[in-house]
C-alpha cells in the first residue's frame, strides 16, 4: 500500500485558508479562555482538597451536596466521575482548622450522612505553599524546555527555520489551553506534562520538515523556493500522516480503555498532536515562505 | 562484531536476556514475591505526603532548623518503622521538606496520625484553682480595657449560653463546695463583679447567665464564660464558647494576669453534661514533674478493667525515675495531670509515690487502637518540633489495581492498532518493525526495572505513547527506502541509503524530545517523573530498536532477497 505516491499538493497555495482556519481556532480558544470559563486550575496548583468517593450505590449530585453542605465557605465543586457511584469532589481550601485538616472534615461529613455506604478511593490536598511552587516550577519548565530546544535548533538550522518553528510551536500551545478551556479540563501536573509532550511533537514534526528542507535546498534543481517548500512537505506527507496516525492511535486507545483519571490527559495529546500535525505542514512552512518573502521584499527595495 | 548478522544477533540476544532476567519474577527475603517494576503510589495505592516545619512566626534560624528537620526525619523513621510499612520511604525534599511515602498502607489517616503528633508529654500536677479565682477579677479587667466593653457581647451570644440554659449543669454546678450559694444570688452578673474578688465570683457569674443577663459579659467577659466543675482545678467552658475564650486567654494583658507559675491547658476530649458539652479547662503547675524524654519504654497499651479505660504503661529512665518519685511524693492525694501536645489526657489522682513504672489513662472516650499509637509514639519519641503537612495524596488500592488493568488494555490494544497499521502499510517490512517494536518494549520494561524507576499512571501513558512514536524512525527510515528505490536503485543500495539520510531528521526528532523528556523528569514529582523516565527510556531504547534491531532484519531479509525481485515495503 502507499499513500501520497508521487503527491504534489500546493500547500503553501491554500496557506491564507490555513491562516483563516488557525485564526478561528485560536479566536474560539480566546472567547473559551478569556470570556467563558477560562483555564481551572487544579488542586495540584491552587492548593485545596480533592477526594474521590465511591458510593455503594447510585447516588445523585444532590444528596452529594446535602451530605457536605457547608464545608468549604460552600465552595465545593462535586462532579460524576464515570458511573453514578462515583464522584470527586473538591473544596478550595486545605487546612479546615488547627487541628483538622478539610479531608477529615469531608470523611466526618460524609460518613454522618452515608455511614460506611461510601468509601474513599483517592485524596489528594495540596497546600497553598506548595500549590504557588508548583505554578512557578510548571512555567518554568515550559519556558526551559522551549528555550533549550530552541538553542538546539539555533544550531541545527539557520534562524528563519527557528524562528518558523517558534511561532508554529507557539501557535499550537495557545490552541491546546483555548482547547483545555473548552473541554474544562483541569489544569494538573498531568495536564502540564501533556502540553510539554506535544511541545516535543510539535517542534519534532516541524523538524522532519524543516530536515527536508534543508536537503531540498542543497540540491541542483532549479524551482522556486516555495516550489521547494511544497515538495518537501509533500516528499514528508507519508510520515507526516503515519506517525500522526500511530500515536494518535495509542493515544484513542489510551482515551477509549485508560479510565477516568488519564482520560483528560489523553483527550488534550489527541486534540494537542492533532493541531502539531497541522501547524509544521500549515504554519511553520507559510511562515517560513513569508520570512523570505519579506526579504526578498526589502532586497528589491534596495 | 557489529558489521555481521550474527554480531548483531548476539547483541540483540543478550540484551533481550538481560532485559528478561531483570523482568523475572524474584522472592524478597520475607517470601513474598516482589513485583519486578516498581510500581508508584498511584498503582499500588499508598499514601504521599510533605511535612514541614510548623514555624509561622519564623522563631527558628536557620541552623536550627536544618537540625530540627534532621531529627524530624530521624523521628518519623523510627515511628513508621514501628507502625510496620513495607519499604517506606523517608526523606528530605530540600532544606525544609520531609517526604514521606507509604505504599499499599490499609489506613492512611491513622498512618498520618502517627507522623503528626508532636507526642510531647508532660506530667503536671493540677492546682486547686483559688489562685486562679482571685485573679479571674484582673483577667474580666484586661479583657475589657484591651477590647473595649462594646465588644464583648456578641461572640458568646448571652441568651443562648449554655450555662443559660442548661438547669442541670447549674444544679451540678452548686452542689460544688465553693459555689453553694451562688446560684440563689439573681442579682446579676455586674452585682457579684462589683463585690470583687472572691470564690463566688465564678458561681456569682453563673447565676448571671442563668438569668440571662447580658451584664455580666461585658464586664466580666471571660469569668462569665468559666463554670465549676467540681473538681478542684478544673474549669468547664461550653463548646460554643471555647473558641471565645481562647482568644481572650491569648491576650497579652489576661496572659501576664495569669497567676504566675501557672499554665492553663484544655481537655483533649469534651465531656457531656445534660445534654449539651463542655470542654475541661485545667489550672496546672507551670513545672512538670516529668517529661516524655525520660521514657524508657511505652506499651503494650490495655484496657484497664476497672474503669474500662485505655492504659499505656511506660517505665522510665532512671533519672527519670528520681524526679517522677521527688515530685510524687510531695502530692500524693493531689491530682497529676498528663499533658500530651500541650491537651490534657486524663488527671487521675496520686495515690502513691511513683517512680519507675507507671500508666497513662488515656481518658474513657479513647480507643484500644489509639492507647496503641500513643504507646508508638512514646516509644520512638517526641518530635523536636511542631510539624504540619503541606501536602497529601491517598489512592487506595483497588483504584490503583482498576488503573493497572485499565493502562494493560489501553497498551494492549494501542500495540494492535500500531501493529495492524505497520503490517497493513509496509507488509514485510512492517513486520520486522513490529519485531523490532517487541523488542523496544522489553527493553522499555527491562531498562524500567534494571533503573528501579517507579512506573506510575503517567508513566503507562507515556509508555503507550512512545509506542506510538517508536515507529517514527522506523516510518522515516522506510519512507527513504521507498523513495530510493522508486530512483530505481538496487534493493540493498535503496536500504543503505535510507538508514543513512534518514539519520538526521531521527536523530534532531529524538534528541528534542529527550530534552523535553528530561525537563519534565526535573521539575516533576512523583507521577510526572514517572511520565518523563518512561519517556526517556522510550526514546533511547526505540533510538536502538530503529536504527540497529530494525537494521539487522533488513540484513537478514536481503540476505535471502533475490536480485531483481521486488522488496516488500
Amino acid at each position: 500500500m502507499r499513500l501520497f505516491k508521487d503527491a504534489r499538493y500546493d500547500f503553501l497555495g491554500i496557506r491564507r485558508r490555513a491562516y483563516i482556519f488557525s485564526a478561528a481556532l485560536i479566536l474560539m480558544g480566546a472567547f473559551f479562555l478569556f470570556v467563558h470559563h477560562g483555564l481551572h486550575y487544579g488542586v495540584d496548583f491552587t492548593g485545596g482538597t480533592l477526594m474521590q468517593v465511591q458510593f455503594d450505590s447510585a447516588t445523585s449530585v444532590g444528596e452529594v451536596r446535602g451530605a457536605i453542605a457547608g464545608l468549604g465557605g460552600g465552595e465545593a465543586q462535586i462532579q460524576q466521575f464515570g458511573t453514578s457511584n462515583d464522584y470527586v469532589i473538591r473544596l478550595p481550601n486545605f487546612a479546615a482548622t488547627q487541628t483538622q485538616d478539610v479531608g477529615q472534615e469531608l470523611r466526618q461529613a460524609l460518613a454522618s450522612t452515608f455511614g460506611d455506604h461510601y468509601k474513599v478511593v483517592r485524596t489528594s490536598a495540596v497546600g497553598p505553599k506548595v500549590g504557588t511552587e508548583l505554578q512557578r516550577k510548571a512555567l518554568e519548565a515550559i519556558l526551559i524546555a522551549f528555550g533549550l530546544t530552541l538553542i538546539y535548533l539555533a544550531f541545527r538550522f539557520e534562524w528563519r527555520f527557528g524562528v518558523a518553528a517558534v511561532i508554529a510551536t507557539g501557535h499550537d500551545i495557545i490552541i491546546t489551553f483555548g482547547f483545555i478551556s473548552a473541554f474544562n479540563v483541569d489544569i494538573t501536573l498531568a495536564t502540564v506534562a501533556a502540553v510539554l509532550t506535544i511541545v516535543g511533537y510539535s517542534l519534532n514534526d516541524t523538524i522532519i520538515v524543516f530536515d527536508r528542507m534543508r536537503e531540498n535546498f542543497k540540491g541542483k534543481r532549479k524551482e522556486e523556493y516555495v516550489q521547494t517548500l511544497n515538495r518537501s512537505i509533500n516528499e514528508t506527507l507519508p510520515r507526516t500522516v503515519l506517525t500522526s496516525g500511530t500515536t494518535l492511535a495509542t493515544l484513542f486507545a489510551l482515551f477509549v480503555f485508560g479510565g477516568e483519571v488519564i482520560r483528560p490527559f489523553a483527550l488534550v495529546l489527541i486534540l494537542g498532536i492533532g493541531i502539531g500535525t497541522f501547524s509544521s505542514i500549515f504554519v511553520a512552512s507559510p511562515v517560513l515562505l513569508e520570512i523570505e518573502n519579506w526579504y526578498r521584499r526589502r532586497e528589491a527595495r534596495a | 562484531m557489529l558489521s555481521t548478522i550474527k554480531g548483531r544477533l548476539l547483541v540483540i540476544g543478550g540484551l533481550i536476556l538481560v532485559c528478561a532476567w531483570a523482568l523475572f519474577p524474584k522472592t524478597g527475603p520475607d517470601g513474598k514475591s516482589i513485583s519486578p517494576i516498581n510500581l508508584g503510589l498511584d498503582l499500588q495505592g499508598g499514601m504521599h505526603l510533605a511535612v514541614e516545619i510548623d514555624d509561622p512566626n519564623h522563631t527558628m534560624d536557620a541552623q536550627q532548623r536544618a537540625d530540627a528537620i534532621d531529627r524530624t526525619l530521624t523521628t518519623i523513621r523510627n515511628r513508621i518503622n514501628q507502625f510496620g510499612v513495607r519499604e517506606p520511604t523517608i526523606q528530605k525534599a530540600g532544606n525544609d521538606r520531609i517526604i514521606v511515602e507509604l505504599a499499599g498502607i490499609e489506613n492512611p489517616e491513622r498512618a498520618k496520625e502517627v507522623i503528626e503528633k508532636t507526642a510531647f508529654l508532660e506530667f503536671k500536677i493540677v492546682r486547686s484553682g483559688d489562685e486562679l479565682r482571685r485573679a479571674l477579677p484582673r483577667m474580666d479587667r484586661a479583657v475589657v480595657d484591651s477590647l473595649g466593653p462594646q465588644n464583648l457581647g456578641t461572640p458568646g451570644l448571652p441568651g443562648e449560653s449554655a450555662s443559660a440554659q442548661q438547669p442541670g449543669l447549674k444544679q451540678l454546678l452548686q452542689g460544688g463546695a465553693d459555689t453553694g450559694q451562688a446560684g440563689a444570688d439573681t442579682s446579676g452578673g455586674a452585682a457579684a463583679a462589683g463585690k470583687g474578688a472572691g470564690p463566688d465570683t465564678v458561681g456569682g457569674d453563673r447565676a448571671g447567665a442563668a438569668s440571662t443577663d447580658t451584664a455580666g459579659l461585658s464586664t466580666r467577659p471571660l469569668s462569665a464564660l468559666l463554670l465549676e466543675s467540681g473538681t478542684p482545678g478544673e474549669f468547664l467552658v461550653a463548646q460554643q464558647d471555647v473558641p471565645t475564650v481562647q482568644k481572650y486567654l491569648a491576650l497579652p494583658g489576661v496572659q501576664s494576669a495569669i497567676p504566675r507559675s501557672t499554665d492553663l491547658e484544655w481537655g483533649a476530649s469534651p465531656v457531656g453534661e445534660g445534654g449539651n458539652s463542655y470542654l475541661p479547662l485545667w489550672v496546672l503547675d507551670h513545672t512538670p514533674i516529668l517529661t516524655g524524654d525520660q521514657l524508657a519504654d511505652a506499651g503494650p497499651a490495655t484496657r484497664d478493667p476497672t474503669y474500662n479505660q485505655p492504659v499505656v504503661p511506660f517505665t522510665t529512665t532512671r533519672r527519670g525515675a528520681r524526679e517522677f518519685e521527688r515530685g510524687t511524693s510531695r502530692h500524693v492525694g493531689d491530682l497529676m495531670a498528663i499533658v500530651l501536645d500541650g491537651k490534657v489526657q486524663s488527671a487521675p489522682v496520686i495515690k502513691e509515690t511513683l517512680s519507675h513504672r507507671a500508666q497513662i489513662e488515656m481518658g474513657s472516650g479513647s480507643t484500644l487502637q489509639e492507647a496503641q499509637d500513643l504507646a508508638l509514639v512514646l516509644r520512638a519519641g517526641a518530635l523536636p518540633v511542631k510539624i504540619k503537612i503541606v501536602e497529601e495524596t491517598t489512592v487506595g488500592p483497588s483504584l490503583g489495581a482498576d488503573s493497572i488493568r485499565k493502562g494493560e488494555l489501553a497498551f494492549g490494544i494501542g500495540i494492535l492498532a500500531v501493529i495492524f497499521i505497520m503490517v497493513g502499510y509496509y507488509r514485510v517490512a512492517g513486520a520486522m518493525a513490529v519485531c523490532a517494536l517487541c523488542v523496544y518494549i522489553l527493553l522499555v520494561l527491562g531498562g524500567l526495572a534494571g533503573l528501579k524507576a517507579t512506573l506510575t499512571l503517567p508513566g503507562i501513558a507515556g509508555l503507550i505513547l512512545s509506542v506510538g512514536m517508536a515507529v517514527d524512525a522506523n516510518v522515516l527510515i522506510f519512507e527513504r527506502i521507498r523513495e530510493e528505490l522508486a530512483r530505481g536503485k538496487s534493493a540493498r543500495t535503496s536500504v543503505e541509503a535510507g538508514f543513512q539520510e534518514a539519520m538526521s531528521a531521527i536523530v534532531d526528532s529524538n534528541l528534542t524530545t529527550l530534552i523535553t523528556a528530561v525537563i519534565l523528569f526535573q521539575f516533576g514529582t512523583g507521577p510526572v517523573q514517572g511520565f518523563a523516565v518512561t519517556l526517556s527510556i522510550g526514546i533511547v531504547a526505540s533510538f536502538f530498536t530503529a536504527v540497529f534491531v530494525t537494521r539487522t532484519f533488513f540484513m537478514i531479509y536481503l540476505e535471502r532477497h533475490k536480485t531483481g525481485e521486488p522488496v516488500s515495503i
